[in-house]
């Protein structure tokens, strides 16, 4: 069975903050919003809950702090202990200032790289993977709303000419 | 329009009412005679006095220098022998740093000759080395700290609060000069709390005028005799010497005073006028400041606090007292705006901007904690005698207010501010604050006191009195300035947008 979707497309995205408020305060379901470029204050206004990225970021951080302190001491302390500028060999606490470079690097490294993986994975993208935007001008210069349609057809092309779109379409999504 | 209450002013009156009884007391207890030292050490000495270390210190590492008149020199150390039970522990790799960790700590003594020609005089008359004279020498040098120490105390309490003025008022330019969107509505909160950098420098001014005229020794290179008998510092006499250092002072104070009064002229004269002309003034006006701040900013550091350690040099250390004193800053300014907002006060003033002024002191402390780590890990990984010195002598005679500093200043905050709603919290803006104003207190106070007492420290009445009065000040004055003007600029052209901040 397939449902009616409605594509409504704006030129400018303070017109779609404002459709979006609009839309939302008239109780119309906001499937999807796509855009061509993160749109300041849009997930807010579409009410999406905040992310959990940086909670991820920051455990990751903490992997990558673990690594690096593991892997310095035993690269420098166990495995071959290194002469520092004179200082004693076997002690890790005792070298740790000339390692915070890298614990720091890796800090980030783990941080960084893992966020990225993981934003990837959980928006769903991956290498060669078909583009889900239903139109390419979203790509370029228009902005897309994506609303369940719920009732009268009429009133809700109505409504939405009146938020300032370009052009709204019923779309039969399978 | 905010007026001053009743109860804050009543609060900071309070404040340096027990500020000044705190200083009184640290100068009045300060020891007079030899004899009065004697007896505090007899009383300190089972609790280990540091002092004790840092002397016994040297004779250890005279003895391996000079190999050849180890007899003599085990015979001098062994004099010290109920001060040395710690030497070996203190000590486990160089022998110059302990020879120059002494450096300043013996310079301050007008009678005694710097560590050099010390070294040099054992090796000459080993022979007729004089404990006794040796023990009294030792008690002078303390005295001398202990004397010291009420002038430290207040002298960091002075200098930390007139840099946060400073540090306020430069963020107020930074402002300016990037045509910040964010900030106007907090304009008035930074102009009234720089206000106190005109009395905070007036006393500076007269700290320095009371070292120039030798009522204390907190820069050994004041001494002539001590320039007499060291060649390292002999050769800075050039940059070091007093009138130069005056005329310093008075051009870097008064020159930062003189942008302060122009800019609030502007400010003021814009809200009256509407007349944009002031906008752009200000504009100007903070460009130049900010290349004159920069300059000076780092001369500033050389002069009042490097130049206590004269024999150390850091080439980042203008950056470095920089970042100490911004940051708290940043943070006074995020206290002052929550507590008037709290009042009911900065109804403008939304969470947006309380989250920006975290993030900034988020990003400081982490900016600090960069260039403290720069500093200290190519010092510490180089090991070279005359620059590793100044951190061994503060990991072993400042071990707790060294250490506790990067607590404060880097894992609190960055443990408090690191997630996003928190950084929207009052209360934990307030925690973090209060973190970030202890700790760089403590950073001054590591920058200052070992220069100037040595090991012969403690946060005593006068440290305690020396913060309580300028704290109290530096309410009562920047309060007093808010209450002179409105608490919204009008007519600035980023005003609206500020208003309208979010994020």
């Amino acid at each position: 069975m397939s449902t009616k979707v409605l594509h409504v497309l704006y030129n400018d995205d303070d017109v779609l903050m404002d459709a979006v408020k609009t839309t939302r305060a008239a109780h119309h379901h906001i499937e999807e919003v796509f855009t061509p470029f993160p749109v300041h204050g849009l997930d807010k206004a579409m009410g999406l809950k905040p992310t959990r990225l940086a909670i991820c970021a920051f455990i990751y951080g903490l992997c990558g702090l673990s690594f690096a302190t593991f892997m310095m001491n035993y690269i420098m302390i166990q495995d071959w202990p290194q002469d520092i500028g004179g200082k004693p060999s076997f002690s890790y606490i005792q070298n740790m200032p000339s390692f915070v470079p890298i614990m720091f690097e890796l800090t980030v490294f783990f941080a960084a790289h893992l966020m990225v993986i993981t934003f990837f994975l959980r928006s769903r993208l991956w290498p060669f993977k078909k583009a889900e935007n239903p139109d390419v001008r979203t790509t370029d210069d228009h902005f897309l709303m994506e609303v369940a349609l719920h009732g009268s057809e009429e009133e809700a092309l109505e409504f939405f000419r009146n938020t300032g779109a370009v052009e709204v379409k019923v779309i039969d999504k399978h | 329009m905010y007026t001053f209450s009743g109860k804050l002013k009543t609060f900071s009156i309070i404040l340096m009412a027990l500020g000044i009884i705190g200083i009184a007391y640290g100068f009045l207890t300060a020891p007079k005679t030899v004899e009065e030292v004697e007896a505090i050490l007899s009383e300190q000495h089972h609790g280990g006095h540091g002092s004790h270390d840092a002397h016994a210190a040297p004779a250890h590492g005279e003895a391996t220098a000079h190999g050849a008149n180890t007899a003599s020199h085990d015979a001098h150390a062994a004099n010290h022998e109920e001060h040395t039970a710690t030497v070996t522990a203190v000590i486990n790799d160089s022998t110059a740093h302990a020879a120059d960790s002494t450096e300043t700590h013996i310079a301050h003594v007008t009678e005694v000759t710097p560590a050099h020609a010390e070294a040099n005089a054992h090796v000459a008359k080993a022979d007729t080395h004089d404990a006794h004279a040796e023990h009294t020498k030792h008690l002078e040098h303390v005295l001398h700290q202990l004397q010291n120490k009420p002038w430290a105390a207040v002298y960091v309490g002075c200098i930390f609060f007139m840099l946060i003025s400073l540090g306020i008022f430069t963020f107020n330019q930074i402002q300016y000069a990037a045509s910040a969107g964010w900030s106007p509505v907090l304009f008035r909160v930074m102009e009234g709390l720089s206000a106190y950098l005109l009395p905070g420098s007036v006393l500076f001014f007269l700290l320095l005028l009371a070292s120039s005229a030798h009522l204390n020794h907190l820069f050994i290179w004041m001494d002539a005799d001590v320039v007499a008998n060291d060649p390292l510092i002999a050769g800075k006499t050039g940059f070091l010497n007093i009138p130069f250092f005056l005329i310093r002072a008075v051009l870097f104070l008064g020159g930062w005073n003189l942008f302060r009064i122009l800019s609030r002229r502007n400010s003021l004269a814009l809200d009256e006028t509407g007349d944009l002309t002031y906008f752009k003034k200000n504009f100007k006006l903070a460009a130049g400041y900010l290349v004159f701040f920069i300059i000076t900013e780092s001369i500033m550091s050389w002069d009042w606090i490097m130049s206590i350690d004269t024999h150390w040099y850091s080439t980042l250390f203008g950056w470095y007292v920089f970042a100490s004193f911004f940051v708290t800053a940043v943070t006074i300014i995020a206290l002052a705006t929550l507590y008037l907002k709290n009042k009911g006060l900065l109804e403008f003033v939304n969470t947006s901007h309380i989250h920006d002024l975290a993030k900034f002191m988020f990003g400081l402390s982490i900016f600090w904690t960069y260039l403290w780590f720069s500093q200290f890990m190519l010092m510490w990984y180089a090991n070279i005698p005359e620059e590793v010195t100044y951190f061994i002598f503060r990991i072993e005679e400042y071990n707790l207010p060294f250490f506790g500093m990067l607590a404060l200043n880097f894992l609190l905050p960055i443990l408090l501010l690191i997630n996003t709603d928190f950084k929207r919290l009052s209360w934990i803006i307030v925690m973090a604050g209060a973190c970030i104003i202890a700790g760089h207190y403590l950073d001054f106070f590591n920058m200052i006191m070992p220069g100037t007492v040595g090991a012969s420290w403690f946060i005593g009445a006068a440290e305690i009195g020396s913060v309580l009065f300028f704290g109290g000040l530096f309410i009562f004055v920047g309060f007093s300035a808010i209450a002179k003007a409105p608490l919204l600029v009008k007519n600035n052209p980023m005003v609206e947008e500020s208003k309208h901040f979010h994020y």
